[in-house]
């Protein structure tokens, strides 16, 4: 019965938690508002788990459908359900959730109730843009969860959060706009119908795919961010709280690349292959462009963003080479991209709750004062500079093979990024962690204690784990890679 | 010549707001000042009763009566309705700002109740004559609503630039008017749309009294270029009166525009769209642009009303391609569902400058808000769901009055003017979204605690929260709004 409604649950239950929270939380008794918050983030961790356990990985058909009409006027139907390619980031984003709760713990002293009622509620919008497939109900889903993030950007952010959440609001808006007409002039082109499902199979002319494809690269390339609209990343995730760069790395960035893979592919296959090369050509930029700008960054949050656009360069690779194992590296990259930039995100937070300092010339010595950190820092610098045997190498070898197999050079320039990205993260590490104790507040820092322990300790295993054995991540989308993969390689003209 | 007694059975509402009207005058000559309260119970009470008359004798048909001059149709009953409901919640929040300042006399409640009246009049217009005075009955009222604070020197500019502008504007109405009734031969809306289907108007007059038609129904919208009035009203009336102005007379005016546009004049459809379609790119692009330079949140939301009327006259653009009627009622109820949505926004935005002014001080500018979620989260909650709501940003009602406007505009094959519609309301986001930026981000430059009433806080909080409610469940006030239309066109 409660089956049925799972993905109901999982957007709907975080942002009840978020009222409740709001309701009874206050500022003088935070410790109740944050095991309340840390309840319903686990409630609505739980929920998700059942959507894998149960997932029939050998069907490519979406499962846990629900449908029910919304608004007739309009054929707009709340209607849910998961793939093989939705449901793991349903659950990752669940999970991150709670961990950002937990991060945000003792930092956040003002608005207590507020802070954790933002994450809950972005928590359920960002499920329910994962398991959308009825193209309105995405969009308001894909909307809606610009408030809360400009809200915890402009409230709990550094000293720049005005200029950098307004940045994030209009740029992502801006994006998406476009892509609400070209929604609309889907829904008039099928005859009346906001089904994304219907949408895959509508015949469109070539002109027309060119145009749907344009408007939806817009939107979904300022989410990922592509080069050369990722301005807005670096500001928006400096200013951010630790827990708001975390779940914006972890979670929003994929939001852009799920687009591709919903929207764009699937209904433009025949834009998607002829516009291909442009859009390798923006990947391997950023790639390889961002990775040298990361090198010279001074600020730890900065680097890890450019990072990140750096590792979604290689998302968006895979996407267009057009193989089995390229979009099945690219899926599995922007899950461990999900867990390793939530991660480093995390521990500079660790080190910012301290020393109140991003600068990476504040610190050097670290590993001397906080040992425990220091190793689980070093864990998460590997798996973001791809080292085997963690995450982060499993997905940047698949998209490297991929590409290899599309086109050699191709393959070749997206490889480069394995020695740029260990080159900037491994020195950021060596700067700020080995070497003789910096300075004297360096050698005041407590290691960190169990809470946080706890966090970065189930992030190194998710990390771990997924490096040495990936199959529970790669077994339940293959048969949905592979259903969109032919899908794609049909002509729509 | 023979005198036909007329059917008075659809304009009992009128009447019985007419006489309602007359008593308070009565009244207000034996009441003591220390029971002013009877007064605007009294008038709450006129309108209530007006609703139930209006409810009660709704029964679907369209009916002509007083010589073809007054129609009472579905369209007219749900508009009527919703006129007084925004005069009524109007009405709620001005009370206390109206006391703090001297200014509740009974004239104040007399005026809106006609200006009620002349809207009424206005929304059952079926003559070009009718409709002319229900628009001066609304007018007059309103100039003189204006300059309710007389020893104010701005609220007194302020009518006087209404007045004069407002007086042009019914001079081009009046003027397009008689063109028409000199192409056409009558002044009955019927009549004249028979007229031009029939093929016996001289064309050319025709369109020439369509300019001079289009020009005064602008006016009274308040769209580019003839928008000059709305600033300067918005700013220098009392806020009361600004809410006043910028909610229920949105309505008339819609309803004005689709009496004389879509009833008499839908076959020159091609060439008033035209027109209005140059207006609307004009109002979006000057309203959301103008806006970002204000400090003063009055005249800020002057500019987005104006912005907001472009939105709505894209929806009214949207009725004929190439002939083809098949689009206009989705248009049509897409314009209204979107000036429904704005009275209610706007409603919302103007009660809550009421809530945070108090006896002394006016919480006019953009620094007034600043901090308010220290100093109450909930209404800064309500202030920003408004705000969003106004940008555009799902999941609140304004998000699906852009969506219908903009689906009914895609639908038409214009695509680059939806483009142009979402690249202005990207420009507008940010300007709603800096007050967002006021409530949150920065710390309060006022802590005095909100003075307002019991039932002021209620009504804004429902208000806030039907923003929230209708943009979670929309349906049911564009059904209403797509049979009203059917059910009368």
């Amino acid at each position: 019965m409660i089956a049925s409604y799972l993905l109901s649950l999982s957007i709907w239950l975080p942002i009840a938690g978020a009222l409740v929270v709001l309701a009874t939380g206050s500022d003088r008794s935070p410790g109740t508002t944050r095991w309340l918050s840390l309840v319903f983030a686990l409630l609505g961790f739980l929920v998700t788990v059942p959507l894998y356990t149960g997932f029939d990985a050998s069907k490519s058909a979406m499962q846990f459908v629900e449908t029910v009409p919304w608004i007739p006027q309009y054929n707009i139907n709340y209607f849910l359900g998961v793939d093989g390619i939705s449901v793991l980031f349903i659950l990752l984003n669940s999970f991150i959730t709670v961990l950002v709760v937990l991060a945000g713990w003792k930092v956040i002293q003002k608005k207590v109730a507020q802070y954790m009622a933002a994450f809950l509620v972005m928590s359920g919008l960002m499920n329910g843009i994962f398991c959308a497939l009825d193209a309105a109900l995405f969009y308001v889903f894909f909307e809606a969860s610009l408030i809360p993030m400009y809200i915890i950007i402009g409230v709990w952010g550094g000293p720049n959060r005005v200029y950098a959440a307004f940045k994030f609001f209009l740029y992502t808006l801006a994006g998406s706009l476009l892509m609400l007409i070209a929604l609309m002039y889907l829904f008039l082109q099928s005859g009346g119908s906001f089904n994304i499902l219907e949408w895959h199979t509508l015949p469109l002319a070539m002109p027309a795919q060119t145009l749907l494809f344009v408007a939806f690269l817009v939107a979904f390339a300022v989410k990922v961010p592509m080069w050369p609209v990722h301005t807005w990343l670096p500001d928006a995730h400096v200013e951010a709280p630790t827990g708001g760069s975390a779940v914006l790395a972890a979670i929003m960035l994929k939001l852009g690349a799920y687009g591709f893979l919903r929207f764009s592919l699937p209904i433009a296959p025949d834009a998607s292959h002829a516009l291909s090369g442009m859009m390798i050509a923006l990947s391997l930029i950023a790639v390889i462009y961002i990775g040298f700008v990361a090198l010279v960054q001074s600020d730890m949050k900065k680097l890890i963003a450019y990072s990140s656009i750096s590792h979604m360069g290689f998302v968006t690779l895979g996407f267009f080479i057009f193989n089995q194992i390229g979009y099945e590296g690219a899926l599995v990259q922007m899950i461990s991209h999900g867990f390793v930039s939530a991660a480093m995100f995390l521990c500079v937070g660790v080190m910012y709750d301290r020393m109140h300092s991003r600068e990476i010339a504040d610190y050097g010595g670290v590993v001397n004062t906080m040992p425990k950190f220091a190793a689980f820092f070093l864990l998460f610098a590997m798996a973001n500079c791809g080292l085997p045997a963690t995450s982060g190498f499993v997905g940047e070898f698949m998209v490297a093979l991929g590409a290899i197999k599309y086109n050699f050079w191709v393959g070749f320039a997206a490889a480069t990024t394995l020695i740029v990205g260990a080159a900037y993260t491994l020195w950021m590490y060596k700067r700020v962690a080995f070497g003789a104790i910096g300075n004297k507040h360096v050698a005041e820092l407590a290691d960190i204690d169990n809470r946080e322990f706890l966090v970065l300790g189930l992030l190194a295993l998710c990390v771990l784990g997924m490096g040495l054995y990936p199959f529970p991540f790669t077994d339940v989308m293959h048969a949905s890679v592979d259903h969109l993969l032919k899908h794609v390689a049909i002509s729509k003209l | 010549m023979n005198f036909v007694m007329p059917d008075f059975y659809p304009a009992i509402p009128e009447m019985f707001l007419l006489a309602m009207a007359c008593v308070i005058l009565l009244v207000d000559l034996v009441l003591p000042p220390s029971r002013r309260w009877l007064i605007a119970f009294l008038t709450q009470a006129t309108l209530v009763g007006c609703a139930i008359l209006t409810f009660a004798t709704a029964d679907g048909q369209v009916v002509l009566t007083f010589s073809n001059m007054f129609v009472d149709d579905l369209l007219s009953d749900f508009l009527k309705l919703l006129v007084y409901f925004s005069v009524v919640i109007m009405l709620v929040y001005s009370r206390s700002y109206l006391v703090a300042r001297g200014l509740e006399k009974s004239e104040f409640y007399l005026l809106v109740l006609f200006a009620t009246l002349g809207m009424m009049v206005m929304i059952s217009a079926s003559h070009f004559l009718s409709l002319y005075i229900g628009l001066e009955l609304l007018s007059l009222s309103l100039y003189a609503l204006v300059a309710l604070d007389r020893d104010s020197a701005r609220a007194t500019e302020a009518a006087m630039k209404y007045f004069v502008l407002g007086a042009m504007a019914s001079g081009l109405l009046l003027y397009g008017m008689s063109m028409i009734y000199g192409a056409t031969g009558t002044l009955e809306i019927g009549g004249v749309a028979q007229a031009i289907y029939h093929g016996v108007a001289n064309k050319s007059v025709l369109i020439f009294g369509l300019v001079f038609l289009v020009s005064g129904l602008a006016f009274k919208l308040g769209v580019v270029p003839f928008h000059m009035w709305i600033p300067d009203v918005y700013h220098g009336a009392p806020t009361p009166i600004t809410l006043f102005i910028g909610s229920a007379p949105k309505l008339a005016a819609f309803a004005m525009a689709l009496r004389l546009l879509v009833y008499g004049l839908f076959e020159l459809a091609a060439e008033w769209q035209q027109m209005l379609m140059i207006l609307s790119v004009l109002s979006i692009a000057v309203g959301n642009l103008a806006a970002i330079a204000q400090t003063n949140l009055k005249r800020m939301l002057a500019y987005s009303a104006i912005s907001h009327m472009g939105y709505m006259l894209l929806g009214l653009i949207s009725g004929v391609v190439g002939g083809d009627r098949h689009f206009a009622l989705n248009a049509y109820s897409s314009a209204m569902f979107y000036t429904i949505s704005y009275v209610l926004m706007s409603l919302g935005t103007f009660g809550m400058i009421l809530l945070l002014s108090r006896a002394g001080h006016e919480a006019e500018n953009l620094d007034d808000f600043k901090g308010l979620s220290q100093r109450s989260p909930w209404f800064a909650l309500m202030m920003g769901i408004l705000m969003f709501s106004m940008a555009g940003v799902p999941f609140f009602v304004g998000f699906w009055a852009k969506f219908a406007v903009l689906l009914a505009v895609v639908d038409t094959g214009q695509v680059w003017l939806a483009v142009v519609a979402v690249f202005f309301s990207l420009i507008g986001a940010f300007y709603y979204l800096r007050v967002v930026k006021l409530m949150w981000f920065d710390p309060p430059l006022d802590s005095a605690p909100l003075e307002a009433g019991f039932d002021m806080r209620l009504l804004l909080s429902a208000n806030g929260l039907a923003v929230a409610l209708l943009g979670a469940f929309p349906q049911a006030i564009m059904t209403l709004c797509t049979f009203t239309l059917l059910r009368s066109l």
